[in-house]
């Protein structure tokens, strides 16, 4: 599974994109950041608030309860401050 | 109909007078452009940067012109957006419409930039005498998205 992080999620956990293989044991986007919350304090800071958090999968805007597979790609980032 | 996104500057004349010559169908012609101010509340802004989500922008953007395709007839449409650092008095966006009559062009891009701008994964950085800090979403942007949920 590819995992990519913008703004200032990116700086909290100190990278834009990783790769996770085997796929986390999650089956949808909010299991996923409960795993990824803790994998480490950086983890925990950009996720601390998951009201300020929001998902993609495969490039498209989806809510937390979204499920995921193994060769998807999910994106998380702060609410869009485009335009 | 089009979709831009990229670091470089636009020239709205061209793409406006551009839109205009391609279809003698056309009868108006609407645009706005979008500038880096120098001031957010009370704080001065040297710059922004602007982060985006490459491959998810051009396709959320394309998504967000289909869904104006759909709404009014439009002759022509066109979406540049910028990323990277950008100056205050910078163009960072350019939204132009184009149909056969004024009021399908004036609603369709007021459309666009209202729904993009909650949609569209760009995220800007401003750079303060304070430090550099992330903008926080408008809960105003969210309201005037909201209003286009309505039909009509």
């Amino acid at each position: 599974m590819k995992l990519l992080y913008f703004a200032w999620l990116r700086q909290r956990i100190g990278k834009g994109e990783e790769d996770i293989a085997p796929a986390p044991p999650a089956q949808n986007v909010a299991e996923l950041i409960d795993w990824l919350k803790a994998r480490g304090p950086g983890y925990a800071a950009a996720f601390a608030d998951p009201k300020l958090v929001r998902a993609a999968v495969n490039q498209v805007h989806v809510k937390f309860d979204a499920p995921i597979a193994a060769g998807d790609e999910v994106a998380f980032f702060p609410p869009v401050t485009g335009g | 109909m089009a979709v831009r996104v990229q670091r470089e500057d636009f020239d709205p004349g061209h793409e406006i007078a551009r839109m205009g010559a391609a279809d003698r169908g056309i009868g108006a012609v609407v645009s706005f452009t979008g500038l880096v101010r120098d001031l957010a509340g009370e704080a001065a802004i040297g710059a922004m940067t602007l982060e985006h989500y490459p491959g998810m922008t051009e396709k959320e953007l394309a998504r967000v012109e289909a869904e104006a395709r759909a709404r009014w007839r439009l002759a022509d449409c066109l979406i540049v957006h910028r990323h990277g650092r950008l100056e205050p008095g910078e163009r960072i966006v350019l939204v132009v419409t184009a149909s056969a009559h004024r009021d399908d062009a004036f609603e369709a891009c007021r459309f666009l930039i209202d729904w993009l701008k909650t949609r569209a994964p760009f995220w800007k950085q401003e750079e303060t005498g304070q430090g550099e800090r992330w903008v926080a979403a408008r809960e105003s942007d969210d309201r005037a998205a909201e209003r286009w949920l309505k039909p009509g």
